[in-house]
């Protein structure tokens, strides 16, 4: 249609006098009645007569609507200097990453309010919601973890076995695996898994209360929703992230042992032995420390970017994504900074 | 003027609301006096809801009092405003009823929070209150998202008055609903007025329900309050929006009561 409309434009500049016999014409909608109405505009525009006779009166209606509508100027927004642009994107992003240092330390500091008042009345800590929280971030975790670090164990060891044969260093592979088991990977694979697993539900729970406006219901109740909602959730993971640390270093190290044994021919008592002389208590405790302060780093990202969720389906979805990388990111810079400090301590 | 405060439930002085550049509300004053039921009107997107979450304490403000039976309002994080949360009850737009628990245990949640009851008295009251906004004991059991808009409006009404508030504020309480239902939910807040003696603040676009239910109507434009009284006096004002507002086509059937 509009193909059409177009192919009879040349005719129409070129004629005097323009006039459409709509006579035959049974139906019409508002598409075919705004091309018409552009035809006869544009043959007003350049000084020529357009008519539209024999419209059926049913329509005439649609007709005389259309020609009211389109009247104003849509101005197009003032192309910007693309330099401008980039230059103010960059400027945003700056200001952004300070709002997000602001964001995040309000939550912590919110957070300090909300354990000192509990700490003040014990009764008013939320129990049933923090078990709860237990339940899920912890309990129902477990399956996962342990499947995920034992692989991660089992296939540490057959890389280990593969390389030091080369060298016939076979039995160091069991330090490599206990110590970066215990030290690093453990706590980290579970810290990144528990940001994915349990981080983004609190981030869409949080942001959907925030949308439904039940927050603010919470807050018209005289009511502090970092109380009510926020601190059994990062309490909950504070308290379930250790223990998931521990699980799954063991089921790392299980794994590990199944592959000495089964494809480094190396038995059981040699595996465990060799892995008494390689790790110690201090190897455990640097990768069980970090646990909580990871889990503090998840749940205040993940709270704090729950309640930036503004009214739309799409801010929710993005926040979640904001709330998992941005958690993520901070877990392993975290990583980082630990390791730093655990080596000037001499740990 | 100190004997007329304790005759005042809502207290709004000069009261001035923006985001950015946009100045929302503009040096706006209202008084709303203890148990009428007063009715804000005004444009889609004028400020209404504005108005009232700023009273309430969810927006900000950039100058200006606010006092709620007699107590100045801060912010949602201010104590006096905590205190004065303890007296009033909120109807939300969409009811906000929180969606993890079910429609009894929304009810008893400002119970729990602010009174030490048993769990039996609890659900007694919690099915009295359900009976009183005319819904059963039934449906107590039931989540939020097993509920029909007007169940929703009721359940978040029973709600809003679990703690039976000296106000309560209702932000459309009746868009949505069929004319019986929302016909039933105005003669439910004007019964409820009458017996509890309720103060009711309540942002509507329902010309029927502000005609029969409220005593007074304050008519927001341009982000002032430009006209305020008995709806018979509405209807005689010069101000062109109310004009318009209230003798558009869709108020016709209201005319012949006024004149």
């Amino acid at each position: 249609m509009e193909a059409l409309s177009d192919a009879v434009t040349d005719q129409l500049d070129r004629s005097k006098t323009v006039k459409v016999d709509m006579a035959e014409v049974r139906e019409l909608d508002t598409l075919g009645a705004w091309l018409l109405e552009k035809m006869s505009r544009r043959a007003s525009a350049a000084g020529h007569r357009a008519e539209v006779v024999g419209v059926a009166d049913n329509y005439a209606g649609l007709i005389e609507e259309v020609r009211q509508v389109n009247r104003g100027n849509l101005t197009p927004p003032p192309a910007q200097n693309p330099v401008i642009v980039r230059l103010n994107d960059i400027g945003r992003a700056a200001v952004g990453a300070s709002e997000d240092l602001r964001v995040f330390l309000q939550m912590l500091g919110s957070l300090f309010l909300a354990i000192v008042s509990v700490l003040r009345r014990p009764r008013s800590l939320r129990l049933t919601s923090l078990v709860y929280q237990l339940y899920r971030v912890g309990w129902q975790a477990i399956p996962i973890i342990v499947l995920i670090t034992f692989l991660i164990g089992a296939i540490i060891a057959q890389q280990g076995f593969f390389h030091f044969r080369k060298f016939g260093a076979d039995s160091y592979v069991v330090d490599m695996v206990g110590i970066l088991v215990l030290r690093e990977l453990g706590v980290l694979i579970v810290a990144i898994m528990v940001a994915g697993r349990s981080g983004s539900a609190y981030t869409a729970e949080l942001g959907s209360m925030k949308m439904r406006e039940e927050i603010d219901a919470l807050l018209t109740m005289g009511l502090d929703p970092v109380e009510v909602l926020i601190l059994p959730r990062v309490i909950a993971l504070v308290g379930a992230l250790p223990i998931l640390s521990f699980i799954g270093s063991m089921a790392a190290l299980y794994g590990g042992g199944l592959v000495a044994q089964f494809y480094g021919g190396m038995g059981p008592p040699i595996y465990i032995a060799r892995l008494h002389e390689a790790i110690s208590v201090t190897h455990f405790e640097v990768g069980i420390l970090k646990a909580p302060f990871m889990a503090l780093v998840i749940g205040i990202v993940a709270c704090s970017e729950g309640l930036r969720v503004k009214g739309s389906a799409e801010s929710l979805g993005k926040q979640t994504t904001t709330s998992v990388v941005k958690s993520i990111f901070l877990v392993i810079v975290l990583d980082g900074l630990f390791a730093v400090f655990f080596a000037s301590i001499g740990m | 003027m100190p004997q007329a405060a304790p005759q005042l439930a809502i207290r709004v002085h000069d009261l001035v609301v923006g985001f950015g550049r946009q100045v929302v509300i503009d040096h706006l004053s209202l008084d709303v006096r203890r148990g009428e039921i007063l009715g804000l009107v005004g444009a889609s997107g004028g400020g209404k809801s504005v108005l009232m979450r700023t009273i309430i304490g969810l927006i900000p403000r950039r100058s200006g009092e606010i006092e709620v039976m007699g107590a100045a309002i801060g912010g949602a994080q201010d104590r006096s405003t905590q205190s004065a949360a303890g007296r009033w009850g909120i109807l939300f737009q969409q009811g906000a009823l929180f969606s993890s628990l079910t429609v009894r245990q929304n009810i008893q949640f400002p119970l729990r929070e602010n009174l030490v009851l048993s769990q039996a008295l609890m659900d007694e009251i919690a099915t009295a209150k359900l009976e009183m906004v005319g819904l059963l004991p039934e449906d107590g059991d039931k989540f939020p998202a097993e509920l029909s808009g007007g169940m929703t409006k009721r359940v978040a009404l029973a709600r809003a008055l679990a703690l039976d508030p000296a106000i309560v504020f209702l932000d459309e309480p009746t868009s949505g609903l069929d004319p019986i239902a929302a016909g039933d939910f105005d003669a439910l807040i004007k019964t409820l007025q009458k017996t509890l003696g309720l103060t009711v603040f309540m942002v509507t676009h329902d010309l029927a329900s502000l005609n029969t239910v409220c005593d007074r109507v304050a008519a927001l434009a341009d982000g002032k309050i430009v006209a305020i009284g008995p709806m018979c006096e509405l209807l005689q004002s010069e101000h062109p929006w109310v004009r318009a507002y209230f003798h558009g086509k869709r108020s016709q059937m209201l005319q012949p009561k006024a004149s």
